[in-house]
């Protein structure tokens, strides 16, 4: 047991009605670390997530975490050391304050000044009591991003976080992530298509295709001297999908 | 005039609110249930269900007093020409509808909300209640056509209450007493006060719907 690893996925496949989805022969993920997966639309991204999330089983296969075999369905107590922000996520009735909140809440956590930092770093401050309704796309992505990080769990997954976001946020994001763990050791899985996002935040990239994990390198080296020639094809935009 | 008013007025609320009290308990997590899962024969049950929603109450008035009466199955109890009687015939009337209506209200909500939920953290009941505040409009609604259908039903309460004077004698079968009576003025009157309960009921219920909410 390598006490090291948050993650270790071996022969982790899955399936939806009997059709192939995601194949991973062996993957380790670290303590602290930041993960960039990429890849085409459809390539098992989000399952892959799906799957770290501990909130759907392998068709087979292995998945370690915390260095423990995942036992099926997890239980509330090891779920909450992980959260996600979804590719469309959905806010709660209630104010964007409450909704930041509320996944710290449930933990018996009330953490109102940190919540409204995040608000403010990301620049929600002043629509801290607005009702979360009338909220854009880009500030609902916004609070969701707000509400997985004022959880303060060990482990976070974000799919596309950034995407419909300005580059002032884009860097406001990145820039918490990094903080994250700087100050508290969190690892990060984030899908993203921003190649470039991949390349200055990310310890590792790995590159999904049909379901299959192509390469996972140091981002100098994915992006520089890959190792497969489909990661060069994905990077020179050859790749017809 | 003033202490029969009353007395019909507190029973009419006794009666009304317990029913609805019944149909909430039952009908609501059980309206969230059906919405959320899928097995065989569902679709029998909402069929059920909704032909339940439009129920005469004169119909259920009619079975609950064959139930109630001395030959019935629930003859032994001694119900029959009681307040309870008229609230289980009411309950009988109010329990599809808040049902059906729940169900209706938590099948709009978007599907991926429970494994976002889940995701930050929330267990099953945290994630029942957090689907039921989504819901709250919708549920709202259910408990206001809940109470609506029985509030003003004469049917059922005449069957099994039998109107009498003191002991089951409500709001909305005083007025066909009196109708029949020729007091067209006390029965206005009543009327009245009976459209007057159900603003006054609505009204509460409506300004709780647009109250806002505190989330966890």
């Amino acid at each position: 047991m390598n006490a090291d690893l948050v993650f270790r996925a071996k022969e982790l496949r899955k399936d939806y009605g009997g059709a192939f989805t995601l194949g991973i022969d062996d993957l380790e993920i670290r303590r602290g670390e930041i993960l960039a997966l990429v890849g085409p639309t459809g390539s098992g991204k989000s399952t892959l997530l799906r799957l770290l999330h501990l909130l759907e089983s392998p068709t087979s296969g292995t998945l370690e975490f915390e260095g423990r075999p995942v036992v099926y369905p997890a239980g509330v107590s090891i779920r909450r050391r992980i959260t996600m922000v979804f590719q469309r996520p959905l806010l709660l009735r209630g104010s964007v304050l409450d909704n930041v909140l509320y996944g710290a809440r449930l933990r018996g956590r009330l953490t109102p000044d940190k919540a409204l930092s995040l608000l403010d770093s990301l620049g929600l401050g002043n629509l801290a009591n607005a009702p979360a309704f009338p909220l854009s796309g880009g500030e609902i992505q916004r609070v969701a991003v707000a509400r997985a990080f004022a959880i303060g769990c060990p482990v976070l997954l974000l799919d596309e976080p950034t995407a419909n976001l300005d580059p002032a946020h884009v860097h406001g994001i990145e820039r918490i992530i990094r903080s994250l763990r700087e100050e508290s050791g969190v690892t990060t899985v984030i899908v993203t298509h921003n190649l470039p996002q991949a390349r200055r935040l990310a310890d590792r990239v790995a590159l999904l295709l049909d379901g299959r994990l192509i390469e996972a390198a140091e981002p100098n080296r994915f992006f520089d001297h890959p190792a497969d020639p489909r990661t060069m094809a994905f990077l020179r935009g050859d790749m017809v999908w | 005039m003033i202490d029969p008013f009353w007395e019909v007025l507190r029973l009419t609320l006794q009666v009304t609110g317990l029913a609805l009290g019944v149909a909430a308990v039952a009908g609501i997590p059980s309206g969230l249930i059906l919405a959320r899962s899928r097995f065989r024969g569902r679709g029998v049950v909402v069929a059920v269900i909704y032909t339940g929603m439009g129920l005469p109450p004169v119909v259920v008035g009619l079975v609950v007093y064959l139930l109630l009466s001395r030959s019935g199955i629930l003859g032994p109890l001694a119900w029959l020409f009681t307040p309870r009687a008229m609230i289980l015939a009411q309950i009988i009337i109010a329990l599809p509808v808040v049902t059906g209506l729940t169900m209706a209200a938590a099948e709009a909500i978007n599907p991926e909300l429970s494994l976002q939920l889940r995701s930050l953290g929330a267990n099953p009941a945290q994630e029942a209640r957090a689907v039921l505040g989504e819901a709250q409009p919708g549920v709202l609604a259910a408990l206001l056509a809940g109470f609506g259908a029985i509030i003003s039903e004469v049917g059922a309460a005449m069957l099994v209450g039998g109107n009498i004077d003191g002991q089951t004698r409500v709001l909305s079968t005083a007025v066909v007493l009196e109708t029949r009576r020729g007091n067209f003025g006390l029965a206005l009157a009543l009327g009245g006060a009976l459209l007057t309960l159900a603003f006054i009921v609505n009204a509460l219920l409506l300004r709780f719907q647009g109250s806002p909410r505190r989330l966890g």
